[in-house]
C-alpha cells in the first residue's frame, strides 16, 4: 500500500465480490497485478480523475481546470466517470459511491483486465522503477518478472518537490515555468527507453581525418621556399579551426528534444529539476497512449465475457446491457476505441479459431471460399493473449485491420470541405482508412520534431526540424510553444518546416516571433 | 467537505477572471453575458485555457470514423470532440468552457475595467447593512487569523517569567496556549436606497438592434448599481406619443408604431418619483434611452423645462442616452447638450453600435454619483 493511498476501504460485500471477480478473472487466464479497490464520493472521483488518478500531485491550474470541467459534465448530467485504474503496484483502482451493484461488478472486472494488461503488455515495462524510483531498463528485466511501479509515491515526490521551489521561489514563478515546460512535453522520444542509450563513441576509431594541407606544385629543391613550414603550420591550424567551427552540435539530430534541452540548457538547479518532473511524467503516459485502443478493447473484452458468463444474476442483465450499449456506442461517426479494440479483439479470435491466417488464407481470392472457411484450430484465445502481450495500437491496427473489417463496421475516412466549411465522409476504401488511422496514432498525433543544430549560425541558437509529412503545424501554436523553448534555451529558436507548401524557418529571438523564407 | 484540488481550482478561477477581463468588452458586445441564470448567477462562456505545443493544424488532417453515410455527406455535427484515440489535435481550439460568475463578481470586475468610482451616497436611510471589522485578539480561533507577532510577544513573556529564555540564543517558541488570534465585531451601518426608472423611446424608429443594445447596457448598470446599493429599486417606462409603466419583459419586448413625445415618459417618472421615491431619502437614477427623435421642438422644450425644474434637483444623476438608428434625427440629444449645458447632473452619452456599450457606461457611470 502506498502511504500517499485515500484508504477509503471497501465495506465487507463489495470485498466479497472484488475476490470472487479476481478468483473468476484468474481462472480466465488473466494475471493482473494484486489491486486495491477504493470507493468514492463523486466529488473525491472527480479530483482524482483531474489529477489523472493519482491522489497527490504539484499543484498547477490546469487540474483545477479539469476537476471544473468533469464536475460540471457531472452536475449537468452529461456524463460521470465510472472507474479509473492506475498503473501501479499495487494496482489502484476507484469505485464511484452509490453506483448500483451490477456496476461495481462490471467495473471490478474490467479493472482486473486493465491490470493484467497493465502488467503483461510490453508498453507498460517502460513505467518499472528501480528501488530509488528511476525507471529501469525495459528490455533487461530479471525473471521472474516482478516490477516495482510506485508511481503514485513518485507523483507525490514530484508533488513535495515543486511545492519546495515553489515554497522558495514563489508560485507564479514556478507554476509560469511549469506552463513552460508542459508546452514542451510532446518532445520527447517515446521509445527512448527501448532504444536504450546511445551508444559512446570509440575515441580513435573514424576520429579526425589527418589534415593535408594543400601545396603549391614545386620542384624538390624549391619545396622549401614554395611551400615553408611555418605556412603549412599556420595553414594547417586555419583548416583546424574551421573544422571546429564545422563539427556539429548535435553531431546527430536528436528525437529526445526535452532530454536535449535538459543535458544543454543552461537551466538553473530549480528549473532543471521542475523540468525532469514533467518529463519523467510525460513518460509514464506514453504507454496509456499506445495502447489505448487496445488496453479498452482488452478491458471490454474480459468484462463482457465475464460478466455474461459467470458474474450476472438473471435480475442483473438489463442493467449490464444497458450499461454496455452505452459504452460500446459510436457517437456522429466518432470512432470509439473501445469498440474497434474489443471488435478487432474478437476479429482476431474468429480468425484464428478457424484458421483464417496465412499464406493459404491471403492467397485465395474466392470470397465464398472465405466465408466458409474454416480449419477448426481453436487458436483464438492463445491468439488474443499473445496480441495482447507484443503489441500497441500502431502494430495493432497494422496487422490485424481487414477490409471485411471495415466493411463490416461501416469505417470511413472524413476531411475538411473548405467549399462547405465542415467536415465531410471522404472515402471508404481500405488502404485509406488504414493509413489515417496509422497516422493519427503514430507518435500520438504529435508532429515528428529534433533538435539539428543546437549552434546555429556559431551563436548557440537552437535549430529543431519538423519532419513534414504532408500537414503543417498550427502557427499560433507553434509560435507560443517556440516562446517557451526560448524561456528554456535562453537564446533565440527557430523550427525548419514547410507552411503551405514553402519551406520557411519559424523563429522567436526573445522579443519578437517571426517567419523566414528558406 | 474540502478537497486537494480546491487550490489549485482557486488558482484556476483566477486566471478565468483575468481571462474575463482581458476579453470583457467582447463578451458585453455579444452580449453573451446576458443568460442571467437560478438566482443571481451569471453564466458565461470562456475559452479553455489550452497549453500551446507544436501540433498540427486540425483542418488538414481529418480522421476516421464510423457509420452511415455517403461520401460528401457531412459528418455528424460539426464538433469533434471526445473520443479519445489521441488523434492529430482533435482540439478545434475554440472549446468554451461555462464559468458562474456572481452578480457581484461581476461587478466589480466591470468596476475595475471601467474605473468606475465608487458612488458618493446622497441621502442616507434607515436600512441596515451588516459588517465585520477585526477589533481585537482573543485565544482562540481559526489558525489563518493567527496574529504572529502577539503570540511571539506571549511566547516570549512566558520564557521570560518562567526563566527559559537564553539572552545569548533568543530562540523563541510558542506554545499552543501562547497562541493569539484576530478577533472581530460586527458593526452595522446604515445604507442609502436606490431606484433606477429606466424610460425607453418604444415607437417605430427604434429597431430590434436599438433596443438590444438598450438591454445590454442596462444589465450592465443594474449589475453595476447592484453592487453599489443594497435594496435598489427599478422601475420601467416606455413611451411612444404617451408613457406608462410596466414590467421588465415588457419593457423590452415592446414595440409600437406611434410617433414621439418624450415629455409623456418624463412627467410620469416625475410623478413616479414625486409619489414613491422622496428625494431626501432615495438616490434616484433615471435612464432615457430614445435614438433622439422626438415629435415636436415645443415638445422637447417642455422636456427641457421638466428636467430643469423637477427633475434634475431630485435625482443624482438623469442619463439620456441616444442610440443611432437609420431613422431617427438625433435632435433631441443636441437640444439638450444647448439648453443644459449647465447642468451637472445631467449625463448625456451617444451610443452608435454595441462596440460604443463600454464607453457609454463609462460616461453614465464614471462620475461617482
Amino acid at each position: 500500500m502506498s502511504e500517499y493511498a485515500l484508504r477509503t476501504e471497501l465495506p465487507r460485500y463489495l470485498r466479497n465480490h472484488q475476490e470472487s471477480i479476481e478468483k473468476i478473472a484468474r481462472k480466465y487466464g488473466l494475471d493482473p497485478f494484486p489491486t486495491v479497490f477504493e470507493i468514492l464520493t463523486y466529488d473525491q472521483m472527480n479530483e482524482l480523475a483531474a489529477y489523472g488518478g493519482f491522489p497527490t500531485r504539484y499543484p498547477h491550474w490546469r487540474f483545477g481546470m479539469e476537476f471544473e470541467q468533469l464536475a460540471k459534465s457531472h452536475e449537468y448530467g452529461l456524463s460521470k466517470i465510472y472507474e479509473m485504474v492506475i498503473n501501479n503496484t499495487p494496482a489502484y483502482a476507484y469505485l464511484l459511491e452509490g453506483n448500483s451493484m451490477t456496476d461495481q461488478k462490471l467495473v471490478m472486472a474490467h479493472v482486473y483486465a486493465h491490470v493484467d494488461f497493465f502488467k503483461n503488455n510490453f508498453c507498460f515495462r517502460a513505467t518499472d522503477l528501480d528501488a530509488s524510483g528511476r525507471i529501469t531498463d525495459p528490455i533487461r528485466t530479471p525473471l521472474p518478472y516482478e516490477p516495482n511501479r510506485k508511481w503514485i509515491d513518485k507523483m507525490a515526490n514530484h508533488g513535495a518537490r515543486v511545492r519546495r521551489h515553489m515554497e522558495r521561489y514563489g508560485v507564479s514563478r514556478i507554476e509560469e515555468f511549469i506552463d513552460t515546460c508542459l508546452s514542451l512535453d510532446n518532445l520527447i522520444d517515446p521509445w527512448r527507453k527501448f532504444t536504450g542509450e546511445p551508444a559512446e563513441r570509440k575515441i580513435g576509431d573514424g576520429g579526425p581525418e589527418a589534415i593535408e594541407v594543400p601545396r603549391l606544385r614545386s620542384k624538390d629543391y624549391m619545396e622549401s621556399f614554395i611551400n615553408p613550414t611555418e605556412y603549412l603550420e599556420e595553414q594547417k591550424k586555419k583548416i583546424e579551426a574551421q573544422r571546429e567551427k564545422k563539427r556539429n552540435f548535435p553531431e546527430e539530430r536528436v528525437r529526445d528534444v526535452l532530454l536535449f534541452v535538459l543535458e544543454h540548457a543552461p537551466l538553473d538547479t530549480w528549473e532543471r529539476d521542475v523540468l525532469e518532473v514533467i518529463r519523467e511524467e510525460a513518460h509514464y503516459f506514453v504507454p496509456q497512449m499506445q495502447t489505448k485502443i487496445m488496453n479498452e478493447g482488452w478491458a471490454t473484452y474480459w468484462h463482457s465475457r465475464m460478466m455474461t458468463e459467470k458474474i450476472l444474476g438473471p435480475d442483473e442483465i438489463i442493467d449490464y446491457a444497458d450499461n454496455a450499449s452505452g459504452v460500446l456506442a459510436t457517437a456522429k461517426g466518432q470512432l470509439n476505441p473501445y469498440k474497434l479494440g474489443v471488435e478487432l479483439y474478437r476479429h482476431i479470435e474468429e480468425r484464428w479459431n478457424k484458421g483464417q491466417f496465412g499464406k493459404d488464407w491471403e492467397d485465395c481470392d474466392d470470397f465464398e471460399i472465405k466465408r466458409h472457411w474454416n480449419m477448426r484450430l481453436g487458436l483464438g484465445m492463445k491468439k488474443i493473449f499473445e496480441v495482447r502481450s507484443l503489441y500497441n495500437d500502431v502494430t495493432f491496427i497494422d496487422e490485424f485491420l481487414t477490409p471485411e473489417f471495415c466493411i463490416e463496421h461501416k469505417m470511413f475516412t472524413y476531411a475538411w470541405s473548405t467549399r462547405n466549411g465542415r467536415f465531410e465522409i471522404e472515402s471508404r476504401e481500405f488502404q485509406g482508412i488504414k493509413d489515417k488511422l496509422l497516422f493519427q496514432l503514430t507518435n500520438f498525433g504529435n508532429p515528428f520534431i529534433y533538435v539539428v543544430d543546437a549552434n546555429f549560425k556559431n551563436r548557440s541558437e537552437l535549430l529543431l526540424q519538423h519532419d513534414h509529412q504532408g500537414t503543417d503545424l498550427r502557427h499560433d501554436y507553434a509560435q507560443e510553444a517556440l516562446r517557451a523553448l526560448f524561456r528554456v534555451w535562453k537564446r533565440p529558436v527557430r523550427i525548419a518546416t514547410i507552411a503551405d507548401g514553402r519551406p520557411v524557418h519559424l523563429c522567436f529571438d526573445g522579443k519578437d516571433a517571426s517567419s523566414e523564407d528558406v | 467537505m474540502s478537497l486537494k484540488i480546491d487550490q489549485d481550482h482557486h488558482r484556476f478561477r483566477a486566471i478565468v477572471r483575468g481571462k474575463i477581463r482581458g476579453n470583457l468588452k467582447k463578451y458585453i458586445s455579444h452580449g453573451e453575458l446576458i443568460g442571467r441564470k437560478g438566482k443571481d448567477l451569471v453564466s458565461i462562456p470562456i475559452p479553455q485555457i489550452d497549453i500551446p505545443r507544436f501540433r498540427f493544424g486540425e483542418k488538414q488532417t481529418g480522421g476516421t470514423g464510423q457509420g452511415d453515410g455517403e461520401p460528401g455527406d457531412p459528418l455528424g455535427g460539426e464538433e469533434q470532440e471526445g473520443d479519445g484515440t489521441g488523434k492529430a489535435g482533435k482540439d478545434p481550439g475554440d472549446h468554451t468552457l461555462e464559468v458562474d460568475v456572481s452578480l457581484e463578481e461581476l461587478a466589480s470586475i466591470l468596476g475595475e475595467e471601467l474605473a468606475l468610482p465608487d458612488i458618493q451616497n446622497k441621502g442616507k436611510s434607515k436600512i441596515i447593512n451588516a459588517k465585520d471589522r477585526f477589533t481585537g485578539i482573543r485565544r482562540v480561533g481559526p489558525e489563518s487569523l493567527r496574529h504572529f507577532k502577539r503570540t511571539y510577544r506571549e511566547a516570549l513573556k512566558r520564557m521570560v517569567a518562567s526563566g527559559t529564555f537564553n539572552p545569548t540564543n533568543p530562540v523563541v517558541i510558542p506554545m499552543p496556549d501562547d497562541k493569539r488570534y484576530r478577533s472581530w465585531k460586527t458593526q452595522s451601518e446604515p445604507v442609502a436606497n436606490a431606484v433606477i426608472i429606466y424610460m425607453m423611446d418604444v415607437s417605430g424608429s427604434m429597431g430590434d438592434e436599438q433596443k438590444e443594445i438598450v438591454r445590454i447596457e442596462s444589465f450592465w448598470i443594474d449589475a453595476w448599481l447592484q453592487s453599489q446599493y443594497k435594496g435598489l429599486e427599478t422601475r420601467y417606462i416606455i413611451h411612444d406619443a404617451a408613457a406608462r409603466e410596466v414590467d421588465r419583459d415588457t419593457f423590452f419586448r415592446t414595440r409600437e408604431s406611434g410617433g414621439t413625445m418624450i415629455s409623456s415618459a418624463y412627467k410620469l417618472c416625475d410623478q413616479i418619483i414625486n409619489d414613491h421615491y422622496p428625494a431626501a431619502e432615495w438616490n434616484i437614477y433615471p435612464f432615457h434611452f430614445s435614438d433622439g427623435d422626438n415629435w415636436s421642438m415645443d415638445d422637447t422644450m417642455v422636456c427641457i423645462e421638466l428636467l430643469k425644474k423637477e427633475l434634475l434637483p431630485k435625482v443624482n444623476m438623469f442619463a439620456y442616452g441616444q442610440v443611432e438608428s437609420p431613422y431617427g434625427s438625433g435632435q433631441f440629444i443636441k437640444d439638450l447638450r444647448n439648453q443644459l449645458a449647465t447642468e451637472e447632473s445631467l449625463v448625456l452619452s451617444e451610443i452608435h453600435d454595441r462596440d460604443a456599450i463600454m464607453g457609454s457606461i463609462k460616461d453614465f457611470l464614471g462620475k461617482g454619483k
